[in-house]
């Protein structure tokens, strides 16, 4: 049966008729934010359509700034640590980290072995917990109220983790300048391999709802494409480089803490699509949870009598340091220039979602209208960090 | 040619007497500590051209960070470049005198600095000559004023 178009029931002469059927349209700025579904904190995202397809993009953030680098050269070293846990609310322990790394560095002291074990357990809870909030929030962007709920219950054990080493759900304070502020529970050391066990297991549930449902991998397959050398120019770094064939990782290439000791593998994929950094943040919450168990294994060797912290002076020696971390998002760095004071001089964060919402437009452009918050949840955004 | 030498990873010592061998005098490579490579620029002209050679034949893929310092007799502008295969990171440090703020942009050569300039664009004043769009990005346009500057103090310009 062949079905009519509608518009030839219209008594119109024949070429007023196909002047409708090409109906012209101007292109036309969309905002998408600040206060939108998809921009999971506050920025705005300008799109330029052409009917359904982006032609342009524009990234507009700045809502959150407050001066953080600033507000840091107003303050003494050991103050800006509960500052540097406000940078990103979902991995806080890892800026934590960042900064107590960068000032070690410039005092030239070494942290405790124990303390540094401890800090790459805290990193890795961390990385895993971003990580789960991340899947939750590209649970509803693609319309799977399951994934968003099943995450988040996951993320509650790794965050009662975190109650359990340092008594704070999410903004923990815990690092030190010279070591962390308390050695690691007895209940903290019973639940962090039955949680690591444990979510092991349910982590493939949450895989298999998503992987065998073709209508979800549809969504993320073939949309915000980027060559492995696009990639590198844009500067965008993490898992979101890392599914684009971009075969590095701080973790590996250049060890902090104990990383240099730890047995893991980085997941790099070819495809550079939004479904290859779905796959390589899902891997790395499996090598995650191999270097919690490694870590604690150390621990447990040291014993319960090894220093955790050593004293620092509260003066740092004028000179210039940087120090840079694989953060659940990318490749976070703190540049420190002292001047010989109990306050740095500048302190510069590169936060790596900064750099990685830049490149927005080139993820975005010849997408359709409904792909763009697909293509935005796989760069994980936290304004927190970028906006500084 | 030895096909071990070829397959070795370059060391910061190459990429120093490169960058040496290269430029002359018109820059001093300052320190080398594991990783890193310090180098003074002496002209700020010569930039574009420097950062061209580091990318193209250097293979630095990688521009980390641009950010201004302000030092009260002169600002700074300092970059830190990687690379992604050896691991190595030059660190580029130019001074600027406060008379003229002006320096070419490297946006063109890597695009992940664009928003590092327009940050330190508007944060210290420190005008990127040829960057695409050299506009306010964390503040508001009426800002008319620099807040990084050394001289802006925490509760306003003095």
């Amino acid at each position: 049966m062949v079905v009519e178009n509608t518009i030839d029931t219209f008594d119109a002469p024949p070429e007023e008729r196909i002047s409708r059927e090409r109906f012209e349209t101007d292109q036309m700025w969309i905002y998408m934010g600040p206060q939108h579904p998809f921009s999971h904190g506050l920025w705005t995202l300008k799109i330029k359509v052409d009917g359904e397809i982006v032609t342009d993009a524009e990234p507009v953030i700045g809502y959150l700034h407050r001066g953080w680098e600033k507000e840091a050269e107003n303050r003494t070293y050991p103050k800006i640590i509960p500052m540097a846990d406000r940078l990103c609310y979902s991995a806080s322990m890892t800026y934590t980290h960042l900064y107590c790394m960068t000032v070690e560095k410039a005092l030239g002291i070494e942290a405790p072995d124990k303390a540094k074990y401890i800090r790459v357990v805290a990193d890795e809870i961390c990385r895993i917990q971003s990580h789960l909030m991340w899947l939750a929030a590209m649970g509803t962007d693609l319309g799977n109220l399951t994934i968003f709920l099943w995450a988040m219950r996951e993320r509650e054990y790794w965050l009662d983790l975190n109650v359990r080493l340092c008594g704070q759900r999410m903004t923990t304070n815990y690092p030190r300048i010279g070591g962390v502020r308390n050695d690691t529970t007895e209940l903290f050391d019973r639940d962090v391999l039955r949680v690591t066990e444990l979510f092991e297991k349910r982590l493939w549930d949450i895989i298999d709802m998503i992987d065998d449902s073709s209508i979800y991998v549809s969504r993320m397959k073939n949309i915000g494409c980027l060559t492995r050398e696009q990639c590198a120019n844009l500067g965008l770094t993490g898992p979101a480089m890392r599914g684009c064939g971009l075969d590095f990782d701080l973790r590996r290439d250049m060890p902090y803490s104990k990383y240099a000791e730890m047995d893991f593998e980085v997941p790099v994929l070819q495809d550079g699509d939004a479904y290859a950094r779905y796959r390589v943040r899902i891997e790395e919450m499996f090598q995650s949870c191999l270097i919690i168990k490694q870590a604690m294994r150390k621990i447990k060797a040291l014993g319960k009598n090894a220093p955790y912290r050593v004293k620092v002076p509260s003066k740092v020696p004028a000179g210039r340091t940087f120090c840079k971390l694989e953060d659940p998002r990318g490749e976070s760095m703190m540049y420190l220039v002292s001047d010989g004071t109990d306050k740095p001089y500048r302190l510069k964060v590169r936060a790596p979602l900064f750099t990685n919402l830049s490149a927005s437009k080139p993820m975005v452009k010849g997408c359709r209208v409904a792909d763009v918050p697909v293509v935005m949840a796989m760069i994980d955004v936290c304004m927190g960090e970028s906006d500084r | 040619m030895d096909i071990e030498a070829i397959y070795q990873k370059p060391s910061n010592h190459d990429v120093k007497s490169l960058l040496e061998s290269k430029f002359g005098n018109k820059i001093t490579v300052k320190g080398l500590e594991m990783d890193r490579v310090l180098v003074d620029v002496a002209d700020k002209n010569d930039i574009f051209e420097i950062c061209c050679y580091i990318s193209d034949n250097l293979t630095f893929e990688h521009c980390s960070i641009v950010m201004g310092l302000d030092m009260i007799e002169h600002m700074e502008v300092i970059y830190v470049l990687t690379n992604y295969y050896t691991g190595i990171n030059i660190e580029l440090t130019v001074k600027l005198p406060l008379d003229d703020l002006h320096i070419p942009s490297i946006a063109l050569i890597w695009e992940g600095a664009n928003w590092h300039e327009r940050e330190t664009y508007e944060l210290f004043g420190i005008i990127f000559d040829g960057h695409p769009k050299l506009e306010r990005l964390l503040t508001p346009d009426t800002y008319n004023f620099y807040p990084f500057r050394k001289s802006y103090k925490l509760r306003g310009q003095e």
